[in-house]
């Protein structure tokens, strides 16, 4: 049965995946095309999976590891758009952000922990 | 005074390579900012200067930096391994392991490497007593002294030459 | 050639990714999902990182790249590590299936 859940759970995922392989909805991102417009829509399939464990957490903590690895994930989304466009200011963003995801990340452990934030 | 030397190059160093193709009117703003910092928050920087002028500290260096890639690599692949499995193998704990590092610094990049290697996670540091609380994934043994041979020792031996 | 390495790095980099997303999803408690996300979506965004630099070249975008690379293998498993002890002071239980918890019996 367990089997069975997996792979109901991996064809899904797979179906998703070649989906979003074989036809990225055009609107978006019209000015591009090729191997990076499937990039960007993997990377928003990790998106969602980090946003559903945002929803879904049972606790506080959940919440913040996501937030985290979202912070990082978008890191990543930075530098391909600057290969896409050929612009190097992305990568001024994804330092920015990187700095602003990790002080984030300490200030929410921080309040998790149950301390002031001048200790 | 040392410390403020070795922040004004680590951070001159920095802007050049934010600024990368090397310009004149950068490197002097370059060289501004980075006297300004180093004057201010300087004596933060390191306890012991001394420490930047030794050359066996580098090549020491030289030799951590592939090994923790590539532990770092096996790591991501065992993750993935036991994420993908069907029947999620996984047997979580957190043990107690002893190191005899006392440096700031030296205990950081311990719990980093820690943290970037297969299955461990570092909960908490006790830099008086030497303990740290380690998070694993599939717990082998419980006992102290046999996970800190298994988990700490192979980066131990290196970054004591290198921080202490 | 190099487009070739580079778009490599970038498809193992976003395979990692996937990897630690999906691990985010399955793992039962804070601390394994810690785990997973920690080490897989670290090295996954470097990688993408890497390819940049093998991409575009010594360049200002390359260098920039490698200096994000650098900083997220420095700070990210200092974010992990605290979130783990905020979230073991705040009090989240160990999946009830763990072996032991050396850290709650120390009292802390």
């Amino acid at each position: 049965m367990k089997n069975f859940r997996w792979l109901m759970g991996f064809g899904v995922l797979a179906a998703s995946l070649l989906f979003v392989m074989l036809y990225p909805i055009p609107s978006l991102l019209s000015w591009q095309s090729g191997f990076l417009a499937h990039c960007f829509f993997i990377l928003m399939l990790c998106f969602a999976m980090c946003l559903f464990r945002v929803m879904a957490g049972p606790t506080p903590a959940d919440r913040a590891v996501a937030i985290d690895t979202l912070g990082i994930l978008i890191v990543g989304f930075c530098a391909i758009l600057s290969i896409s466009t050929g612009r190097d200011w992305y990568l001024d963003i994804a330092i920015a952000w990187a700095l602003q995801s990790f002080i984030g990340a300490l200030a929410l452990a921080k309040y998790l922990e149950g301390r002031g934030f001048d200790e | 005074m040392k410390s403020k030397l070795v922040l004004f190059i680590v951070g001159f160093i920095v802007w050049s390579l934010l600024t990368w193709p090397l310009d004149f009117q950068h490197l002097v703003v370059g060289l501004i900012v980075a006297a300004f910092v180093a004057f201010i928050t300087g004596d933060l920087f390191s306890r012991r200067p001394h420490h930047f002028g030794h050359i066996t500290r580098y090549i020491w260096f030289c030799y951590y930096v592939p090994m923790f890639l590539w532990s770092c690599l096996k790591a991501n692949i065992d993750v993935a391994l036991r994420v993908l499995n069907p029947k999620l193998p996984i047997n979580p704990g957190i043990v107690k392991v002893k190191t005899t590092l006392k440096s700031d610094t030296g205990l950081t990049f311990l719990a980093n490497s820690i943290t970037l290697t297969p299955g461990t996670l570092c909960v908490d540091i006790d830099g008086e007593k030497g303990v740290l609380y380690i998070h694993w994934i599939d717990v082998k043994t419980q006992d102290t002294d046999k996970a800190t041979e298994l988990i700490v020792r192979p980066f131990e031996k290196i970054l004591k030459k290198i921080f202490e | 050639m190099q487009q070739i390495i580079g778009y490599m790095f970038i498809v193992v980099g976003l395979g990692f990714d996937v990897f630690g997303c999906i691990g985010l999803l399955r793992l039962p408690d804070v601390y394994n999902r810690l785990q997973a996300t920690t080490k897989c979506v670290t090295l996954g965004t470097c990688s993408i990182l890497l390819g940049t630099f093998v991409l575009k070249g010594l360049g200002t975008t390359g260098v920039k790249a490698i200096l994000v690379a650098i900083f997220l293998l420095l700070t990210s498993p200092v974010a992990a590590h605290a979130l783990a002890r905020g979230a073991h002071k705040s009090g989240v239980k160990l999946w009830p299936k763990s072996v032991v918890d050396k850290y709650g019996e120390d009292g802390n």
